[in-house]
């Protein structure tokens, strides 16, 4: 057996790289989901009419939900295509650890379907009549809570990729474990609103994305090693 | 015989059925009378509360029930982690048989707290944070059900679905603890508190006798069920077809 190389950092490097690679190639894996995004918070205004004042009440919510769901469908391109062409089992082979690799996935998964969610929200509570002042906190709230529900969502979805329709089943399995972003998220975000301070929330987002850093990649490697049985 | 050698020997299926077979009725009888008796004390003998009147007695199947649900959620984690880490099948199976029964439980739970929710709060539903962590835990009992399912292969699905068991428990604090900060409106702890239980002995014993006998009652169900697991897991094995006919 040849003696692994290649460093651990320059592993997770090669993997970051590669998929932010493929998806600048493939760039609708990464404007579908805000699409999706962009879509929902609209049937929000159409549902319930276009009062200002009601939509300002619910406009935390509604982003927070929306987001929520448009990360549950990014989270079908995480691993599924790399499973269905045997990347993901050269990876679990390649001598590296495979936790470690799995990190730096969700890391870029995170970067590329968090980040587009950051971009477009001032724009959608802008359109729900939300006071600009909201903005840094409603994007700062987003920023992490995307990165819990991608390490979460990694996860669910190692999980089921061995299942049929995988799809609606990760939902199932993800979002009672979500709620709680969604609460500290939304939270913060109508603290902010409120022109209270909304660093409390904030905080315990920040925590709870380093306790899911810290622990979902070795709940993903295992759900990968069972997937790929 | 070292406790490691008992351990073995226990989690060999035969062993295993034999010893779970002779175990139900000593379990189940006992649960009956408690349960009975509990219910007794605490729905005829038991006097009405100053303050809610003859609806506190809901308490008796409510609050049995909420604990269930959570041992029930910690048995599986545990069974299921032990499975994974030992890779003991009869680990798996207890994991596999208590979530049906957890689920029941706290489903029974958001159904009594609703009915008690009625005359109390005036509605059916109030997002409060102990009935909503509850909702959370049966949406977590659902999942970890679907994914079992899902799996045409006993072994996958015992395997994924410990990950996920484990993964849920890590997280029960976290959702419990959120949802609190959300949004409480339901009453405070009445037994367990600083300077005693706030109840009188004549409400109290009963109480604990359903706890009691609804501990009992899940540890026959798990008994029975297990059982049921190992018939369907070892159903070609040689010495199911030793046994004696039932």
């Amino acid at each position: 057996m040849s003696a692994v190389t290649t460093g651990l950092g320059r592993a997770a490097w090669l993997v970051f790289e590669r998929d932010l690679r493929l998806a600048f190639r493939r760039w609708d894996q990464v404007s579908h989901p805000v699409v999706f995004f962009v879509m929902v918070v609209t049937l929000f205004p159409l549902a319930l009419g276009p009062e200002p004042s009601l939509l300002r009440n619910m406009a935390a919510g509604v982003v927070w939900v929306a987001a929520l769901l448009s990360s549950l469908l990014a989270l079908e391109s995480l691993y599924r295509a790399d499973f269905e062409d045997g990347t993901l089992e050269q990876l679990t082979l390649s001598g590296q650890p495979l936790a470690w690799l799995l990190l730096a996935k969700t890391l870029a998964h995170w970067f590329l379907s968090g980040i587009p969610l950051v971009v477009a929200a001032p724009v959608l509570a802008a359109s729900l009549a939300a006071p600009s002042t909201v903005v840094g906190v409603l994007m700062t709230s987003l920023a992490l809570g995307t990165g819990v529900l991608s390490f979460l969502g990694s996860v669910g979805a190692a999980l089921t990729l061995g299942t049929r329709r995988g799809g609606v089943l990760m939902s199932l399995l993800v979002l009672p474990l979500a709620m709680p972003v969604l609460i500290f998220g939304a939270r913060a975000t109508e603290q902010a609103m409120h022109g209270e301070p909304a660093a409390g929330p904030l905080w315990l987002l920040a925590a709870m994305l380093i306790l899911a850093i810290t622990l979902a990649p070795w709940a993903s490697s295992a759900a990968v090693r069972i997937s790929l049985d | 015989m070292g406790t490691w050698t008992w351990f073995h020997k226990l989690a060999s299926p035969p062993h295993f059925y034999r010893i779970a077979g002779r175990l139900i009725p000593w379990f189940a009888v006992p649960a009956a009378l408690l349960i009975a008796g509990g219910l007794y004390g605490g729905l005829v003998r038991a006097p009405p509360d100053y303050q809610q009147g003859e609806a506190f007695r809901i308490i008796y199947v409510h609050a049995p029930s909420a604990w269930l649900s959570l041992v029930c959620y910690t048995t599986m984690a545990v069974a299921a982690a032990v499975g994974l880490i030992w890779r003991i099948k009869l680990a798996h199976a207890l994991a596999a048989a208590t979530a049906p029964i957890g689920a029941s439980f706290a489903l029974l739970c958001l159904a009594t707290g609703s009915l008690w929710g009625r005359p109390m709060w005036g509605t059916w539903w109030e997002w409060d944070a102990r009935l909503t962590s509850q909702l959370i835990l049966f949406f977590l009992y659902l999942g970890y059900m679907a994914l079992r399912s899902a799996y045409d292969d006993l072994g996958r699905a015992d395997r994924a679905s410990a990950v996920l068991a484990i993964v849920g428990i890590v997280n029960v604090p976290i959702i419990h603890f959120s949802v609190d900060w959300w949004n409480s409106l339901h009453q405070g702890s009445t037994v367990i508190r600083k300077g005693g239980p706030a109840m009188p002995p004549s409400m109290l014993v009963p109480l604990l006798m359903c706890f009691a006998g609804f501990t009992l009652l899940y540890a026959a169900l798990a008994c029975i069920r297990v059982r049921a697991e190992v018939l369907e897991r070892e159903r070609n094995a040689t010495w199911l077809r030793e046994l004696p006919p039932a």
